[in-house]
Protein backbone atom coordinates (compact mmCIF):
# COMPACT_ATOMS: atom_id res chain seq x y z
CA UNK A 1 0.00 0.00 0.00
CA UNK A 2 1.60 3.78 -0.57
CA UNK A 3 1.54 5.98 2.02
CA UNK A 4 -1.36 7.82 1.13
CA UNK A 5 -3.75 4.95 1.44
CA UNK A 6 -2.17 3.74 4.54
CA UNK A 7 -2.78 7.64 6.06
CA UNK A 8 -6.12 7.51 4.53
CA UNK A 9 -6.80 4.14 6.54
CA UNK A 10 -5.82 5.29 9.77
CA UNK A 11 -7.76 8.97 9.74
CA UNK A 12 -10.66 7.26 9.14
CA UNK A 13 -10.26 4.23 11.44
CA UNK A 14 -9.86 7.56 14.10
CA UNK A 15 -12.39 9.61 12.91
CA UNK A 16 -15.27 6.11 12.78
CA UNK A 17 -13.69 4.88 16.21
CA UNK A 18 -13.85 8.53 17.87
CA UNK A 19 -17.35 9.34 16.71
CA UNK A 20 -18.47 5.86 18.03
CA UNK A 21 -17.23 7.27 21.69
CA UNK A 22 -18.81 10.21 21.17
CA UNK A 23 -22.54 8.44 21.69
CA UNK A 24 -21.44 5.74 24.14
CA UNK A 25 -19.15 8.03 26.32
CA UNK A 26 -20.57 7.95 29.52
CA UNK A 27 -19.10 11.41 30.67
CA UNK A 28 -20.48 13.95 28.73
CA UNK A 29 -16.85 15.83 29.02
CA UNK A 30 -14.83 13.39 27.23
CA UNK A 31 -17.81 12.88 24.20
CA UNK A 32 -16.63 16.45 23.88
CA UNK A 33 -13.01 15.15 23.48
CA UNK A 34 -13.72 12.43 21.79
CA UNK A 35 -15.54 14.84 19.48
CA UNK A 36 -12.55 17.33 18.85
CA UNK A 37 -10.42 13.63 17.75
CA UNK A 38 -12.97 13.26 15.25
CA UNK A 39 -12.70 16.53 13.79
CA UNK A 40 -9.05 16.42 13.88
CA UNK A 41 -9.07 13.01 11.80
CA UNK A 42 -11.71 14.90 9.35
CA UNK A 43 -9.36 17.78 9.26
CA UNK A 44 -6.63 15.11 8.22
CA UNK A 45 -9.00 13.37 5.79
CA UNK A 46 -10.01 16.73 4.14
CA UNK A 47 -6.14 17.99 3.95
CA UNK A 48 -5.71 14.48 2.29
CA UNK A 49 -8.31 15.69 -0.49
CA UNK A 50 -6.33 19.19 -1.10
CA UNK A 51 -8.82 20.93 1.07
CA UNK A 52 -6.18 22.94 3.28
CA UNK A 53 -8.13 26.00 4.01
CA UNK A 54 -11.42 23.89 5.08
CA UNK A 55 -9.23 21.98 6.92
CA UNK A 56 -7.49 24.72 8.97
CA UNK A 57 -11.09 26.24 9.61
CA UNK A 58 -12.26 23.29 10.41
CA UNK A 59 -9.52 23.26 13.15
CA UNK A 60 -9.98 26.80 13.82
CA UNK A 61 -13.06 27.36 13.93
CA UNK A 62 -14.75 23.85 15.48
CA UNK A 63 -12.13 22.40 17.74
CA UNK A 64 -11.38 25.96 18.60
CA UNK A 65 -14.37 27.86 18.96
CA UNK A 66 -16.91 25.57 18.80
CA UNK A 67 -16.01 22.74 20.86
CA UNK A 68 -14.57 25.04 23.86
CA UNK A 69 -18.30 26.26 23.79
CA UNK A 70 -19.62 22.85 24.37
CA UNK A 71 -16.56 21.81 26.56
CA UNK A 72 -17.57 25.63 28.68
CA UNK A 73 -21.55 24.45 28.55
CA UNK A 74 -20.90 20.68 29.94
CA UNK A 75 -18.64 21.66 32.84
CA UNK A 76 -20.84 24.74 33.71
CA UNK A 77 -24.14 22.72 33.75
CA UNK A 78 -24.57 20.31 36.46
CA UNK A 79 -25.87 17.35 34.85
CA UNK A 80 -26.97 14.45 36.36
CA UNK A 81 -25.63 11.63 34.73
CA UNK A 82 -27.05 8.42 35.72
CA UNK A 83 -30.80 9.90 35.34
CA UNK A 84 -30.06 10.98 31.65
CA UNK A 85 -27.76 7.38 30.94
CA UNK A 86 -31.42 4.99 32.03
CA UNK A 87 -32.67 2.80 29.23
CA UNK A 88 -29.44 3.70 27.49
CA UNK A 89 -28.86 0.54 25.81
CA UNK A 90 -33.34 -0.18 25.48
CA UNK A 91 -33.06 1.56 21.52
CA UNK A 92 -30.36 -0.06 20.37
CA UNK A 93 -31.93 -2.29 17.85
CA UNK A 94 -34.15 0.29 16.34
CA UNK A 95 -30.78 2.50 16.03
CA UNK A 96 -29.23 -0.28 14.30
CA UNK A 97 -32.01 -0.79 12.31
CA UNK A 98 -32.38 3.01 10.67
CA UNK A 99 -28.60 3.35 11.27
CA UNK A 100 -28.29 -0.06 8.90
CA UNK A 101 -30.93 0.67 6.80
CA UNK A 102 -29.49 4.38 5.87
CA UNK A 103 -25.87 2.71 5.39
CA UNK A 104 -27.32 0.45 2.97
CA UNK A 105 -29.05 2.58 0.66
CA UNK A 106 -26.42 5.44 0.90
CA UNK A 107 -24.01 1.66 0.37
CA UNK A 108 -26.43 1.05 -3.12
CA UNK A 109 -26.52 4.67 -4.49
CA UNK A 110 -22.68 5.35 -4.23
CA UNK A 111 -22.19 1.61 -5.29
CA UNK A 112 -23.86 1.93 -8.67
CA UNK A 113 -22.69 5.55 -9.34
CA UNK A 114 -21.33 6.53 -12.48
CA UNK A 115 -18.87 8.18 -10.39
CA UNK A 116 -16.87 4.99 -9.78
CA UNK A 117 -14.41 5.75 -12.34
CA UNK A 118 -13.56 9.31 -11.66
CA UNK A 119 -9.95 9.82 -10.23
CA UNK A 120 -8.93 12.77 -9.08
CA UNK A 121 -7.67 15.67 -10.71
CA UNK A 122 -4.16 17.68 -10.96
CA UNK A 123 -4.37 19.55 -7.87
CA UNK A 124 -4.64 23.62 -8.06
CA UNK A 125 -1.44 25.79 -8.83
CA UNK A 126 -0.59 27.80 -5.62
CA UNK A 127 -3.44 26.15 -3.47
CA UNK A 128 -6.75 25.90 -3.06
CA UNK A 129 -7.14 28.79 -0.71
CA UNK A 130 -6.47 31.87 -3.29
CA UNK A 131 -9.14 29.80 -5.97
CA UNK A 132 -11.84 29.49 -3.14
CA UNK A 133 -11.08 33.24 -1.59
CA UNK A 134 -11.85 34.27 -5.43
CA UNK A 135 -14.66 32.71 -6.00
CA UNK A 136 -16.32 33.37 -2.19
CA UNK A 137 -16.03 37.02 -3.37
CA UNK A 138 -17.04 37.65 -6.51
CA UNK A 139 -19.71 34.83 -7.14
CA UNK A 140 -21.03 33.91 -3.87
CA UNK A 141 -20.43 37.74 -2.58
CA UNK A 142 -24.19 38.05 -1.63
CA UNK A 143 -24.35 34.81 0.14
CA UNK A 144 -21.32 35.70 1.85
CA UNK A 145 -22.67 38.97 2.92
CA UNK A 146 -25.78 36.82 4.47
CA UNK A 147 -23.65 34.17 5.91
CA UNK A 148 -21.88 37.30 7.84
CA UNK A 149 -25.83 38.63 9.17
CA UNK A 150 -26.08 35.22 10.39
CA UNK A 151 -23.60 35.01 12.07
CA UNK A 152 -24.38 38.85 13.68
CA UNK A 153 -28.01 37.32 14.49
CA UNK A 154 -26.60 33.89 16.24
CA UNK A 155 -24.32 36.18 18.63
CA UNK A 156 -27.26 38.92 19.33
CA UNK A 157 -29.52 35.93 19.94
CA UNK A 158 -27.35 33.75 22.11
CA UNK A 159 -26.14 37.16 24.21
CA UNK A 160 -30.05 38.02 24.63
CA UNK A 161 -31.04 34.68 25.80
CA UNK A 162 -28.22 34.31 28.21
CA UNK A 163 -27.57 37.97 29.45
CA UNK A 164 -29.52 38.44 33.05
CA UNK A 165 -29.20 40.93 36.00
CA UNK A 166 -28.25 41.33 39.20
CA UNK A 167 -31.36 41.68 40.95
CA UNK A 168 -29.70 44.24 43.78
CA UNK A 169 -28.14 46.11 40.47
CA UNK A 170 -28.99 49.82 40.43
CA UNK A 171 -29.16 51.30 36.96
CA UNK A 172 -30.65 54.70 35.23
CA UNK A 173 -33.82 54.01 33.14
CA UNK A 174 -33.26 56.40 30.47
CA UNK A 175 -37.15 55.98 28.87
CA UNK A 176 -38.17 57.10 32.76
CA UNK A 177 -35.75 60.45 32.17
CA UNK A 178 -36.46 60.88 29.00
CA UNK A 179 -40.54 60.60 29.95
CA UNK A 180 -40.06 62.92 33.01
CA UNK A 181 -42.67 65.76 33.15
CA UNK A 182 -42.40 69.34 34.86
CA UNK A 183 -45.09 69.01 37.21
CA UNK A 184 -42.95 65.84 39.19
CA UNK A 185 -39.67 68.13 39.13
CA UNK A 186 -40.71 70.87 39.66
CA UNK A 187 -43.22 72.66 41.96
CA UNK A 188 -43.82 76.68 41.65
CA UNK A 189 -44.54 78.08 45.46
CA UNK A 190 -46.64 81.19 45.82
CA UNK A 191 -45.64 83.47 48.67
CA UNK A 192 -45.40 86.96 49.40
CA UNK A 193 -42.04 89.07 48.47
CA UNK A 194 -40.08 90.30 50.83
CA UNK A 195 -41.27 94.39 52.02
CA UNK A 196 -39.50 97.15 49.94
CA UNK A 197 -36.41 98.66 52.54
CA UNK A 198 -34.64 95.63 52.83
CA UNK A 199 -34.46 95.04 49.22
CA UNK A 200 -33.02 98.87 48.83
CA UNK A 201 -30.63 98.33 51.79
CA UNK A 202 -28.86 95.00 49.70
CA UNK A 203 -28.83 97.17 46.41
CA UNK A 204 -26.35 99.90 48.89
CA UNK A 205 -24.36 97.24 49.56
CA UNK A 206 -23.56 95.98 46.67
CA UNK A 207 -22.83 98.93 45.16
CA UNK A 208 -20.76 99.70 48.25
CA UNK A 209 -18.81 97.01 47.47
CA UNK A 210 -18.19 97.33 44.16
CA UNK B 1 -4.66 6.66 -5.01
CA UNK B 2 -7.52 6.43 -2.75
CA UNK B 3 -10.91 6.07 -4.95
CA UNK B 4 -13.96 8.22 -3.97
CA UNK B 5 -15.86 5.73 -2.82
CA UNK B 6 -13.56 5.26 -0.31
CA UNK B 7 -14.36 8.72 1.27
CA UNK B 8 -18.29 8.17 0.55
CA UNK B 9 -18.03 5.14 2.48
CA UNK B 10 -16.26 6.54 5.44
CA UNK B 11 -18.89 9.88 4.99
CA UNK B 12 -22.04 7.11 5.04
CA UNK B 13 -20.24 5.71 8.27
CA UNK B 14 -20.19 7.92 9.88
CA UNK B 15 -23.45 9.94 8.97
CA UNK B 16 -24.73 6.45 10.50
CA UNK B 17 -23.17 6.21 13.51
CA UNK B 18 -24.53 9.68 14.41
CA UNK B 19 -27.98 8.30 13.98
CA UNK B 20 -27.28 5.27 16.07
CA UNK B 21 -26.20 8.17 18.52
CA UNK B 22 -29.45 10.21 18.42
CA UNK B 23 -31.35 6.97 19.12
CA UNK B 24 -29.16 5.98 22.26
CA UNK B 25 -28.38 9.40 23.67
CA UNK B 26 -32.74 10.34 23.51
CA UNK B 27 -32.62 12.09 27.10
CA UNK B 28 -29.35 13.72 26.77
CA UNK B 29 -29.42 17.40 25.17
CA UNK B 30 -25.86 17.77 24.74
CA UNK B 31 -24.82 14.81 23.10
CA UNK B 32 -28.10 15.20 20.36
CA UNK B 33 -26.00 18.56 19.71
CA UNK B 34 -23.39 16.82 19.33
CA UNK B 35 -24.10 13.76 16.97
CA UNK B 36 -25.84 16.58 14.82
CA UNK B 37 -22.34 18.10 14.33
CA UNK B 38 -21.49 14.65 13.26
CA UNK B 39 -24.01 14.48 10.89
CA UNK B 40 -23.01 17.76 9.54
CA UNK B 41 -19.08 16.14 9.71
CA UNK B 42 -20.08 13.69 7.34
CA UNK B 43 -22.07 15.63 4.52
CA UNK B 44 -19.23 17.57 4.58
CA UNK B 45 -16.69 15.32 4.22
CA UNK B 46 -18.74 13.73 1.25
CA UNK B 47 -19.13 17.41 -0.15
CA UNK B 48 -15.52 17.84 -0.32
CA UNK B 49 -14.83 14.29 -1.80
CA UNK B 50 -17.01 15.36 -5.08
CA UNK B 51 -15.71 18.83 -5.08
CA UNK B 52 -11.95 17.22 -5.52
CA UNK B 53 -12.92 14.12 -7.56
CA UNK B 54 -15.19 16.56 -10.18
CA UNK B 55 -12.55 19.17 -10.05
CA UNK B 56 -15.42 21.36 -8.90
CA UNK B 57 -14.53 24.23 -6.21
CA UNK B 58 -18.11 25.07 -5.64
CA UNK B 59 -18.82 22.33 -3.50
CA UNK B 60 -16.01 23.69 -1.13
CA UNK B 61 -17.82 26.47 -0.95
CA UNK B 62 -20.85 24.88 -0.06
CA UNK B 63 -18.76 23.18 2.77
CA UNK B 64 -17.88 27.23 4.03
CA UNK B 65 -21.54 27.86 4.22
CA UNK B 66 -22.57 24.71 5.91
CA UNK B 67 -19.85 25.32 8.92
CA UNK B 68 -21.18 29.19 9.27
CA UNK B 69 -24.67 28.10 9.54
CA UNK B 70 -23.58 24.89 11.63
CA UNK B 71 -21.29 27.32 14.07
CA UNK B 72 -24.49 30.11 14.70
CA UNK B 73 -26.92 26.88 15.19
CA UNK B 74 -24.30 25.14 18.21
CA UNK B 75 -24.20 28.59 19.44
CA UNK B 76 -27.78 29.25 19.52
CA UNK B 77 -28.51 25.83 21.31
CA UNK B 78 -25.76 26.07 23.86
CA UNK B 79 -27.60 29.24 24.65
CA UNK B 80 -30.99 28.11 25.00
CA UNK B 81 -29.71 25.12 26.71
CA UNK B 82 -27.94 27.19 29.02
CA UNK B 83 -31.25 29.70 29.45
CA UNK B 84 -33.22 26.59 30.22
CA UNK B 85 -30.92 24.70 32.88
CA UNK B 86 -31.42 27.99 34.69
CA UNK B 87 -35.19 28.03 34.57
CA UNK B 88 -35.85 24.35 35.22
CA UNK B 89 -32.74 23.16 36.47
CA UNK B 90 -32.81 20.35 33.76
CA UNK B 91 -31.66 19.67 30.84
CA UNK B 92 -33.21 15.68 30.65
CA UNK B 93 -35.55 15.91 27.67
CA UNK B 94 -38.17 13.72 29.73
CA UNK B 95 -38.34 16.38 32.15
CA UNK B 96 -38.62 18.86 29.53
CA UNK B 97 -42.74 18.76 29.11
CA UNK B 98 -44.27 21.99 30.54
CA UNK B 99 -46.02 21.97 27.05
CA UNK B 100 -47.57 18.84 27.31
CA UNK B 101 -46.51 18.08 23.40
Amino acid sequence: METQSVLFVVFSACALLAGLRVITARNPVHAVLFLVLAFFSSACLWMQLQAEFLAIVLILVYVGAVMVLFLFVVMMLDINIDRSRAGFWRHLPAALLVAIAIALQLWLVLSHGSWQTLSAGPSLRGGNTAALGHLVFTEYLLPLQVAGAILLVAIVAAIALTLRQRKDARHQSPAQQVAVRRSDRLTVVQMPSEPGPARADRTVEVSKNG
Amino acid sequence: MVSLSAYLGVGALLFAIAVIGIFLNRKNLIVLLMAIELMLLAVNTNFIAFSRFLGDLHGQVFVFFILTVAAAESAIGLAIMVALFRSVNTINVDELDSLKG
